[in-house]
C-alpha cells in the first residue's frame, strides 16, 4: 500500500487556484464559466484545464483572466468568444477577457476531476507534477495497460502525443506533461 | 521608467525574436499535407503552430511597447523585406525532409539555450514568453534529435542527404552567436541573452548527437550573415509574397 492512496496530494498550483475561487466574491461568475468548454476536448471546462485564472470586477466591468496552454493554441480565440457569450447571456454587459502569461501554465494545473474526465473521454492523462523531467507512466485509457508505445511526439493537437497500446492495440492520444 | 532609446531597443529586440519565429513557423507550415506520413504531417504542423504563437506573443509585445496602435498582424503582414531582422537560417527554403530536420535540430538546440537565457531577463514579459516557449522547445528538440538519429543511421540515401543538409546549413549557424551594438547594450542591461555565451552549450548538445547519428560535424568557418541588419537571402521576398498575399490583395481582410 502506498502513501499516495491514503493522502491525496494536491499540487500547490491547484490549491492556490481553488483558494482564489473559494475566496472570490464573484462565485456566480466562476460557476457560469464552468459551462465554457475546451472546443477540442469538450468534456473539459476551462476551469478543469486550469486556464481560467481569475475573475475580477471593477464597477460594471467583469474581467476574466485566462492563460494559454500552448503559445499557438488556436482554441484560445474560441474560448474568449465563448466566455463573452456565456456572460452576456447571463446579463453581464461589460466584459473583458485578458490573457496572462506568467506564471506559465503547466499540466500541474489540470484538476484531478479534469484528469478523470480526460481518461473517461479516451485520452491518457498526464501526472499531476507538470513536466519535471522524470519519466511518466502512460496508461492506455481503454484497457489500462502500461504496455504502450509512442507513435509520435505530437498528436491531433499541440497538447497531445500519439500512442498505441500493445495489449488492446488501440491507438490513443496522450495529454503531454508540460 | 525606461528612456525612449531603451524602449526602442527593447521593441526592436522583441520584433527580432518574433521574426525568427514567424519565418521558421511559416517554413514548417509549408509541409502541411506534404510530410512523409500522416503522423509526421501532424507533428510538423503542430511545431509550426507553436512558432506562429511565439511570433504572435513577441509581436504583440512589440506593438504594445511601440504604443502607436499597430497590432501583431501589422508586424507580420505589412512590412517589407528589409524591415525583417530574423537570423537567415530561419528563412531558407524548406528543402527536402532531411534538410528541414537538420535545420530544425540546429535551431531547436540553439533555441533551448536562448530561451533559457531569456527566462532570466529583467524584462518580465520577455521572460514570461521565453518560459512558455522553452517548455515547447524541449519537445521540439526531442523530436528533431530523434529524426537526426533515424536519418543518420537509416539508409545510405538518408545518411547522404542529412550530411549534405548539414553542410549546406552550417555557414548560417555562425550569426546565431553574434550580437550587434543594440543587442550588446540590451544584454549588458540584463534584458537580452548574451548570444556568444550560448555557443559552448549549443556545441555540447550538437556534437554527441551528431556522432551518434554518424554524421560528421562541419568545421568550415565560412559564414553568411546579415539577418539582424535586414540583409536577407533572395528567398525572403518570395516567401513574403505568399505569406502576405491575402493582406496585400485584400487589406484589412478578416477571417
Amino acid at each position: 500500500m502506498s502513501a499516495r492512496a491514503l493522502v491525496p496530494l494536491v499540487p500547490i498550483e491547484q490549491l492556490q487556484r481553488q483558494r482564489t475561487r473559494d475566496r472570490s466574491e464573484l462565485r456566480a461568475v466562476w460557476n457560469l464559466l464552468d459551462s465554457v468548454k475546451d472546443p477540442e476536448i469538450p468534456v473539459l471546462s476551462i476551469w478543469d484545464l486550469g486556464i481560467l485564472r481569475d475573475v475580477r470586477r471593477e464597477g460594471e466591468r467583469i474581467t476574466v483572466v485566462i492563460t494559454p496552454t500552448y503559445s499557438g493554441c488556436p482554441a484560445m480565440d474560441t474560448i474568449t468568444t465563448d466566455i463573452g457569450r456565456v456572460l452576456a447571456a447571463a446579463g453581464y454587459t461589460h466584459i473583458t477577457v485578458r490573457s496572462q502569461l506568467a506564471p506559465t501554465w503547466s499540466t500541474a494545473w489540470l484538476s484531478e476531476e479534469g484528469r478523470e474526465k480526460l481518461r473517461n473521454y479516451g485520452i491518457a492523462a498526464p501526472g499531476n507534477c507538470g513536466d519535471s523531467g522524470a519519466a511518466q507512466l502512460v496508461v492506455c485509457p481503454q484497457c489500462h495497460s502500461a504496455q504502450v508505445e509512442r507513435i509520435s511526439e505530437f498528436g491531433s493537437t499541440t497538447c497531445k502525443a500519439l500512442y498505441k497500446c500493445r495489449e488492446c492495440l488501440e491507438p490513443f492520444d496522450y495529454f503531454k506533461p508540460l | 521608467m525606461p528612456t525612449e532609446t531603451d524602449n526602442d531597443a527593447l521593441l526592436q529586440y522583441a520584433v527580432r525574436l518574433g521574426d525568427d519565429a514567424l519565418m521558421l513557423g511559416h517554413r514548417l507550415s509549408e509541409w502541411c499535407s506534404r510530410a512523409p506520413f500522416l503522423e509526421e504531417d501532424l507533428a510538423i504542423t503542430n511545431v509550426a503552430l507553436d512558432y506562429l504563437g511565439r511570433a504572435r506573443m513577441f509581436y504583440s509585445y512589440a506593438a504594445q511597447r511601440e504604443g502607436k496602435g499597430r497590432s501583431e498582424d501589422d508586424f507580420a503582414y505589412l512590412r517589407d523585406c528589409r524591415d525583417y531582422q530574423n537570423f537567415l537560417i530561419n528563412e531558407l527554403p524548406r528543402g527536402d525532409f532531411a534538410y528541414t530536420m537538420a535545420r530544425q535540430f540546429l535551431v531547436d538546440a540553439f533555441n533551448i539555450e536562448l530561451l533559457a537565457a531569456i527566462t532570466q531577463s529583467t524584462d518580465e514579459t520577455l521572460a514570461a514568453i521565453a518560459e512558455k516557449s522553452y517548455k515547447e522547445s524541449k519537445y521540439h528538440l526531442r523530436r528533431s534529435s530523434n529524426w537526426m538519429l533515424r536519418l543518420g543511421n537509416g539508409t545510405e540515401e538518408s545518411h547522404a542527404r542529412l550530411q549534405h543538409a548539414l553542410q549546406e546549413l552550417w555557414p548560417y549557424t555562425h550569426e546565431l552567436f553574434e550580437m550587434d551594438a543594440l543587442e550588446q547594450r540590451l544584454a549588458a542591461a540584463g534584458i537580452a541573452a548574451d548570444l556568444a555565451a550560448l555557443k559552448p552549450a549549443w556545441e555540447n548538445r550538437l556534437k554527441p548527437l551528431l556522432a551518434e547519428a554518424t554524421i560528421a560535424c562541419p568545421v568550415g568557418q565560412q559564414a553568411v550573415r546579415g539577418g539582424r541588419q535586414g540583409l536577407h537571402t533572395e528567398h525572403l521576398g518570395h516567401m513574403l509574397s505568399e505569406l502576405q498575399f491575402l493582406q496585400r490583395a485584400y487589406p484589412g481582410l478578416q477571417w
